[in-house]
């Protein structure tokens, strides 16, 4: 049985502006194994961040298959996405994106909205997930009331509350100063090798990079290299 | 029901932007609410008008009286069962603000013909055998705190009596209730014995008659024929049924409905921009929180009835509170008002309000929600 999670074949994605074509990937090849932990580099539009919108079903390829799991992402529809995606994915971003108006718990708990688990049980598993990154005593703090790690923190734990296969980090810790950034980077790293996580981290960062187990390089929406950590 | 924090916490993301909004969907509500009311008092007289009852008037305007010798005439009509009558006295208690209605009647003739009267029978009987005796409604007695044996000075503007004055005093009988509901008791009836013998001139007039007649079925019919018996005098009669007379009378002041209507039409179509505004600001605004939502796996219909269920949340909040208000201040507080009879807010228009309220909060939502369910997440994630 093939331990690979990701499988991208042939993939191109083309965006018109105006009566301009631009071709952000370029048939495009990656299997990613379940379990990997991988940093995607690369110069401002490589395509990086197109790759890791498809690897979320946010995007769709203007040609080629984009396999995670058993889900064949080009076929299905929004709605299927939606409903895959609240599985299957957890989202970090670089600023965050917490909603300004609810505590840490209530953000960590969001996706927990979206299954039939109860009131109880869903306060229950996002204060599970505040702990695993050390945030069990901010739990009733908003973001506003929180340092940038912290928040980063608290969407990690959103990320992982639902317990998806796979991560997708889009410069996480681009926000961050050195130390905090390097907190958020183990994190991820335990995160991978204790629970298993699958990572697929957007950086321009190559200290980053160092955390991951290897790294591809994009150039010109292609996979120009790989290099292990 | 389990996105109900989400929304309520939403909604809540500009304190003085939403509790600005409440207020101004508060108002607009209160306004529909006192306004339906005031509505209900000018053109729900069909409600409260008693069908077998008929009012005979002076042909050429209601200002002018009749004979006394009508009375006689009138009853022998067929068809007729009672006959009462009614003048105006046009009086006010104290000062010119206290203006409330009073009619000098015939006591017994009136009661009969207005049996939802209720008055106990030891008052009634002082009332009949005391000539400068009144009985006034309980509303009136409750505004004034007047008590039995009072004596009651009222100022008439039009009668001045044979002393010269136009203070007349009379002394307070009885205190009348109703058992109809929506009737009003906010007046006062003077013995119209006393009151003739009084007043200085036009003695011997009538200012309407009022009839009860057998058959519903006959109210044309008898009420030709009355006016039919006056023809050629030197005051001709128009005859029409309670619900009529009440109508036209209304109708001097205007298209009351028309005009409650148009400002009704106004504040809510001001209400709607103002309310459509703000729920398209608070999503330009949210633009990238709603796109976290889409991207951790909310369906484009959920965000659609997150953001419309804010709209509505919104219109309720304050409309509930504008409409519960108007109901507690027409129904308790202007409900048995002297000068405006029959002011109430019902059922019906609570339900309008009701209806309004879901309406408008759709109304005003429903652009900024289909905007939202159509994000783009990655397109919108770029404006983070």
């Amino acid at each position: 049985m093939s331990n690979d999670l990701v499988i991208l074949k042939d993939i191109s994605r083309i965006y018109h502006k105006g009566k301009e074509r631009v071709e952000v990937l370029h048939r495009l090849d990656l299997t990613i194994a379940n379990g990997d932990f991988l940093a995607l580099m690369g110069p401002s539009g490589s395509g990086k961040t197109t790759l890791l919108n498809l690897l979320g079903g946010l995007d769709k390829p203007t040609s080629g298959s984009v396999k995670i799991g058993d889900a064949e992402l080009h076929n299905m529809s929004s709605s299927a996405l939606s409903k895959w995606r609240a599985v299957n994915i957890g989202f970090i971003f670089q600023f965050y994106n917490l909603l300004p108006v609810l505590t840490a718990l209530k953000n960590v708990e969001l996706p927990l909205l979206l299954t039939n688990l109860s009131a109880k049980e869903r306060k229950k598993r996002a204060a599970t997930a505040l702990s695993i990154v050390g945030l069990d005593d901010r739990a009733d703090h908003y973001p506003r009331e929180l340092s940038g790690g912290q928040e980063q923190r608290v969407a990690i734990a959103r990320a992982i509350v639902s317990d998806p296969n796979l991560l997708l980090c889009d410069e996480p810790t681009g926000d961050l100063d050195r130390e905090t950034a390097d907190e958020i980077l183990k994190l991820l790293q335990a995160l991978n090798r204790d629970h298993n996580k699958t990572i697929v981290m957007v950086t321009h960062d190559g200290q980053a990079a160092q955390y991951a187990q290897y790294t591809l390089h994009m150039d010109k929406g292609t996979l120009a290299s790989r290099e292990s950590a | 029901m389990k996105y109900f924090y989400l929304i309520w916490k939403s909604i809540w993301r500009k304190k003085v932007r939403t509790i600005l909004t409440v207020l101004s969907v508060f108002v607009a509500f209160f306004l529909f609410g006192i306004l339906s009311a005031l509505n209900q008092a000018f053109t729900g007289v069909d409600d409260v008008a008693n069908a077998k009852r008929l009012v005979v008037l002076d042909k050429v305007s209601i200002i002018n009286s009749m004979p006394s010798a009508y009375l006689s005439r009138i009853e022998s009509v067929e068809g007729v069962e009672r006959v009462a009558h009614a003048s105006w006295f046009g009086g006010y208690y104290q000062e010119p603000n206290n203006q409330f209605p009073q009619f000098a009647v015939d006591p017994q003739r009136y009661l009969d013909v207005y049996p939802e009267l209720l008055l106990p029978d030891d008052q009634r009987d002082k009332w009949f055998s005391t000539r400068d005796s009144v009985v006034v409604g309980r509303e009136l007695s409750d505004r004034f705190a007047w008590t039995i044996g009072d004596r009651i000075p009222i100022y008439s503007s039009i009668w001045t009596n044979k002393s010269g004055s136009q203070v007349w005093e009379f002394e307070l009988a009885g205190i009348m209730d109703t058992d109809d509901p929506r009737g009003s008791t906010a007046m006062m009836l003077i013995q119209y014995d006393y009151f003739d013998e009084g007043r200085a001139f036009a003695n011997g007039s009538i200012g309407m008659y009022i009839l009860t007649i057998d058959d519903i079925e006959n109210s044309a019919s008898v009420a030709d024929a009355i006016d039919a018996q006056f023809t050629n005098s030197a005051s001709e009669t128009k005859t029409s049924t309670e619900a009529a007379f009440v109508k036209s009378f209304v109708q001097q002041f205007g298209d009351i409905s028309l005009i409650i209507s148009l400002i009704v039409g106004a504040v809510f179509f001001t209400i709607l921009l103002v309310s459509g505004n703000t729920m398209a600001q608070s999503v330009r605004e949210r633009i990238p929180e709603l796109a976290v939502l889409k991207t951790l796996g909310f369906e484009d219909r959920s965000v659609l009835g997150i953001v419309l269920a804010e709209s509505v949340l919104v219109m309720a909040f304050g409309g509930l509170l504008g409409l519960g208000s108007s109901w507690l201040v027409a129904n308790f507080t202007l409900a048995g008002s002297a000068q405006l009879p029959g002011i109430y807010l019902d059922v019906e228009a609570i339900a309008t309000g009701l209806f309004y309220i879901l309406f408008a909060g759709i109304l005003a939502g429903i652009f900024p929600a289909v905007r939202a369910m159509r994000l783009t997440i990655v397109d919108a994630l770029s404006r983070a």
